[in-house]
Order: structure tokens, then C-alpha cells, then sequence
């Protein structure tokens, strides 16, 4: 069970908002997740506190494959990323580094600084301001597979590696 | 099948695939940079990995922040370096790098019919050769370099039908940003773009190679053209005969077919933020501009180096203009060289940088800053891209942006 407050963005944030090329000189988490989102909201890393979530509108995470985006989100201290829609590499990283995000079609209902209380195990969302709920479907079960493992690094070793 | 379901399902080693279905596909090649490449060998090394799958099947490329512009992006190179001499795959060091997605056909290591996978997202630009390609991030590199395979869910697939006759100074690039325009940034989420149509068949494998590079910018996960003999005869130059040639089947399903009359198209201009804000360059005359690149993935080969060289010839950069030309690799450079580009380049007043994306990703070679406005070839435009988050990218092709260097603000190549 998760819970936090709503950070809420628009459509389209793209990798270079959530981190810019500028600052991929490096791989440490840490100073990846200052600056995450610093183009949009100043100082972000230090306005949210941990737990926190992140929701946006459609195509969330769309440009390039920097996996220093995902990680500079899951550095800074946010729980989840709820949005309209995810652009694919995006997805598939945050799967794959263990950074829980939900596709939901109703994200445009939540607003800035509502409290969610997540249940993933069965797919529920509920806005604990609002008094609402909604539903999620859950990843296909090869995905649930990776996830189990935590992340696609474990999931190789315990598949590959002896 | 479509040709992107038919590669797939032979790298999966099944009969057939459709739509929305997870399969684990082996790979024939797997490509990451500076950036990507080093987070990689992180996760490589956290798996207690011993050794890669195929050396000869893994290539790092530093070509993002090199030569090397600060000491961190230095110690990111030599991360590659060390890593590519322990395992011995492939690496290409300044003097022989070029930009990835320019290098690696060049190299003839990108073929017709291959499953290829690269920590970059422009990855996709290899579907112009006939090939499924496409971007990942670096724990899926990681992985792919561990075991040779990669998860990956077929797409559906849209096909895109050109036709009629194109309009001078229209190429590869006006296409790309028009198609993007049309169906916009998430227009092909998840999807794969098949590029067909009489005009795609007459397009040299410079404009195929544009065309594919973008398909990402429609949030697309591969771009595709099948080959014909233009790709026989590229391929044929470097030597390589009989390619593996797979098409679509003619009755296939495809999720939508879009038709694009091509006689409609001007030479085009995408305004900051997006790609898809692409309109008839006349549109965005008189914006004025301090900075011309040209250069990138997408635009950085000899075709273009020509074209813009055709409008440049003989004048001047305009005096409030800083103009940087990017030969995308070392042959490239070359080749323009012996064929007096660069010296019309350098009479016009032109820098040229070697071989680097840099700033096409706002890496170094000319980040801009507070308040300044870019017009280049490159492929997003995105707040902050090319430098200051208060400074501003126009997307064109090669002939507006040389024209655009020379009257100082957008123009249309016609009016020089
Ligand atoms: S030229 Fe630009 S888009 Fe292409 S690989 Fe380099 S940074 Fe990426």
C-alpha cells in the first residue's frame, strides 16, 4: 500500500523536462534526482517529500531513452507515476528499474495535492480528498513476472545466471 | 504478416505473431553511447555477469558529450573504453566515431531483416535498411547483452502511403515533420510506422534514413521501409550481396492506412516545444535567429551536407548568425571535404565541428542561452534541448536552415 500527496503535470512531459541532457554526464542517483523535473517546477526535488506521486495526462515520458529520467524520479523520493498514457520506453524502464507507474484513463479527476492511498494488489486507487476511487488493471503477467523480481536485472540473474 | 511482424516472429523462433503478444526475441545487434552505455555496464556488473553473450554483436559508441567536454563525460568514456577492451566487443574510439545511428549502416553493421536493439531512442532509424529496430533503456541493454534476447510486445502496425510528386526542397525531413504534424507526438505510441508509396520508392537512403529516425518522435516503436533495389544497391557498395529481403504481405492486417498526397507538402518548419508543431515554412518567416545547426542522426549525412552546401554556395552567413555544420562520421567529413563542401562551408563563414551530437541534445559545440533562438536540422525541440530552458529550436531541413543562416531568420530556400 502506498499513499501521498499528488504532484499533478500536463501531457507530453517529455525526458528532457524530467531531466535535462545537460545533467547526463553523470550515473549517481543522487545528483540526478536534484534536478528532476527542475525545468517545470524549480526546485522540485526539494518541495516533495518521500512517498509523494506523480500524475500527468497522456504520453508521459515520450523522447528519448534515458533511464536516468525514471531513475531521477524514484531518486527524488516519488512513490508511483500515475498518468493517461506512458510513452514506451518510458514504461518499459520504470518496469524495469522497479518504479511502479499506473496507466489510468480518469488521472485528469486528480488534482495538485490530493492524497492517494494506492492498493496494487487490487488494482484500486483511492483519493482520499476527493472520497473517490478508482480502478486499474493490473500488467499482463509476463510483466508481473519481471515485477515480482524486482526489476529485470533480478529476473535475468535468477533466470540466467548461475 | 506485416514485415515487422515477420522479423519479429523469426527472432522468436515462431511460425507467426500478432498484435499485443509478449515474446522474447534474440538480437543481432546491441548498441548504447556515453550516456546510456555507462548505466548499462552498471547493471551488467550489479547481475554478477561474467561475459557478453557475442562480442561481435555489441557496439559502444561515444559520441554524445565526445571529444570528451568535461571531466565526468571523460570518465564516462573511459567506462565504455575499459569495459569494451575486458569483453572485447566493439567500440569506436574519437578519429573513427561518428554519430551512432549514421555509423553503424555506414559500417554495414545494420542489415535488412535483422532484430536490433540500442540504448538510444533514434535506434529506430535502422528500419530504413529493412531492419526492426528500436530504442530501450539501459537495464533492457543490460540484459540484452547479457543473454542476447529482449522482451518486447508486437506492435501493431500503421502504414503510411505517399504519393505524387514532391515539391522542390522537400525531402525526407518535410515528410517526417509533416506525417508528425498529421498524427502528432503520441500519434504511433506503442505502434510501428510502415512507410510505403511510389514517393518512398524513388527516396535516396539518405531521406529513408531521416524518415525512420523520427518515427520515435510519433511515439512509435519502430519505423519501417521495406527494401527494394535502392537498399540492394547500398548495400551492394559496401559489398554485401543477397540480403535477407522481407516485405509485407499484400492482404496483412494494418491497424490504420494513412495516404499523404505529397504534392501537398511545402518545405517544413516544427516551432518549439513539439515536433508535431510542423507548418509550411513560409509560416514562420521573419522569426528571427541567432544560431543555425546542421548536423545530427537525423540530418547529418553527405545528401544533406550537399544540399545545404547547394544554398550556401557562394554567400555569406548572415553577421547575427552563428552557423555549425556537423558531418555525422569521419567518412562523411571526408567525403565533403573532396568534394569542396567544407571549403564552401568555411567561405560562407561556417564552423565545423567533428563528428558529435553535441548540441543537438544541448551537450556542448553550441548550447545556446537565455532568450536565443536555433533553427536546425536536428530532431526535438524541446524546452531546454539545445541549452537555457528560456531558449527556443525550429526544426527544418537542411536547404531552410543554410537559407535561414543566411538572411538571419527563417526562410524559404527559394529566396536566396
Ligand atoms: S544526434 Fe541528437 S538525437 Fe541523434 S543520437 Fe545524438 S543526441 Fe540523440
Amino acid at each position: 500500500m502506498i499513499k501521498g500527496r499528488v504532484w499533478k503535470f500536463g501531457d507530453n512531459i517529455n525526458t528532457d523536462d524530467i531531466i535535462a541532457a545537460r545533467y547526463l554526464n553523470t550515473t549517481d542517483e543522487k545528483q540526478l534526482a536534484s534536478h528532476c523535473m527542475e525545468t517545470i517546477i524549480q526546485d522540485f526535488a526539494n518541495k516533495i517529500q518521500k512517498g509523494d506521486i506523480i500524475v500527468a495526462g497522456e504520453n508521459f515520458g515520450c523522447g528519448s531513452s534515458r533511464e536516468h529520467a525514471p531513475i531521477s524520479i524514484k531518486g527524488c523520493g516519488i512513490s508511483v507515476v500515475i498518468a493517461k498514457s506512458f510513452a514506451r520506453i518510458f514504461l518499459r524502464n520504470s518496469i524495469n528499474i522497479g518504479l511502479p507507474v499506473i496507466e489510468l484513463s480518469e488521472a485528469d479527476n486528480i488534482e495538485q495535492g490530493d492524497v492517494l492511498e494506492i492498493d496494487f494488489e487490487n488494482g484500486m486507487i483511492k483519493n482520499l480528498t476527493k472520497n473517490t476511487s478508482y480502478r486499474f488493471s493490473k500488467y499482463p503477467e509476463f510483466l508481473q513476472d519481471i515485477i515480482k523480481n524486482g526489476g529485470l536485472i533480478q529476473w535475468v540473474k535468477a533466470r540466467y545466471i548461475k | 504478416m506485416t514485415i515487422t511482424e515477420k522479423i519479429i516472429a523469426r527472432h522468436s523462433g515462431k511460425e507467426s505473431v500478432v498484435p499485443g503478444e509478449f515474446v522474447e526475441c534474440s538480437v543481432d545487434l546491441v548498441l548504447a553511447n556515453d550516456i546510456t552505455g555507462p548505466l548499462a555496464i552498471n547493471e551488467f556488473e550489479k547481475a554478477g555477469a561474467k561475459k557478453v553473450f557475442d562480442p561481435d554483436k555489441i557496439v559502444l559508441i561515444p559520441d554524445h558529450f565526445t571529444p570528451c567536454k568535461d571531466i565526468q563525460s571523460a570518465e564516462l568514456v573511459k567506462k565504455l573504453r575499459n569495459f569494451a577492451r575486458k569483453h572485447r566487443v566493439r567500440f569506436y574510439e574519437i578519429g573513427k566515431v561518428g554519430i551512432e545511428h549514421a555509423l553503424l549502416p555506414e559500417e554495414g553493421l545494420t542489415r535488412p531483416g535483422d532484430f536490433i536493439v540500442g540504448a538510444d531512442s533514434h535506434t529506430c532509424t535502422y528500419g530504413a535498411v529493412g531492419a526492426f529496430s528500436t530504442g530501450m533503456g539501459s537495464t533492457d541493454i543490460a540484459s540484452a547483452m547479457i543473454t542476447g534476447k529482449v522482451w518486447i510486445k508486437v506492435p501493431s502496425s500503421i502504414k503510411f502511403i505517399y504519393k505524387g510528386k514532391k515539391n522542390k526542397y522537400v525531402g525526407g525531413k518535410d515528410l517526417i515533420l509533416y506525417t508528425i504534424g498529421k498524427i502528432g507526438v503520441d500519434g504511433a505510441n506503442y505502434k510501428s510506422m510502415e512507410f510505403t508509396g511510389e514517393t518512398i520508392r524513388d527516396l535516396p537512403m539518405d531521406d529513408r534514413f531521416t524518415i525512420c529516425n523520427m518515427a520515435i518522435e510519433a511515439g512509435a516503436k519502430n519505423g519501417i521501409i521495406e527494401p527494394d533495389d535502392i537498399t540492394l544497391l547500398y548495400f551492394e557498395e559496401k559489398g554485401i550481396f543477397h540480403p535477407d529481403i522481407i516485405k509485407s504481405d499484400e492482404d496483412t492486417f494494418y491497424e490504420d492506412i494513412i495516404e499523404i498526397d505529397v504534392s501537398d507538402i511545402m518545405p517544413q518548419v516544427s516551432a518549439p516545444h513539439l515536433p508535431s508543431n510542423s507548418k509550411n515554412v513560409d509560416e514562420y518567416e521573419n522569426v528571427k535567429i541567432d544560431q543555425v545547426v546542421i548536423g545530427s542522426c537525423t540530418n547529418g549525412r553527405i545528401t544533406d551536407l550537399r544540399r545545404a552546401a547547394s544554398i550556401l554556395n557562394g554567400h555569406t552567413i548572415h553577421p547575427e548568425v552563428r552557423c555549425i555544420i556537423i558531418p555525422a562520421t569521419q567518412k562523411i567529413y571526408q567525403q565533403a571535404l573532396k568534394e569542396g563542401l567544407i571549403d564552401i562551408f568555411l567561405t560562407a563563414g561556417c564552423v565545423i565541428s567533428p563528428p558529435t551530437c553535441g548540441p543537438c541534445l544541448g551537450g556542448h559545440m553550441g548550447v545556446l542561452g537565455e532568450g536565443e533562438t536555433a533553427i536546425a536540422t536536428t530532431n526535438r525541440n524541446f524546452i531546454g534541448r539545445m541549452g537555457h530552458p528560456k531558449s527556443y529550436v525550429y526544426l527544418s531541413n537542411p536547404e531552410v536552415a543554410a537559407a535561414s543562416a543566411i538572411k538571419g531568420k527563417i526562410t524559404h530556400p527559394d529566396k536566396i
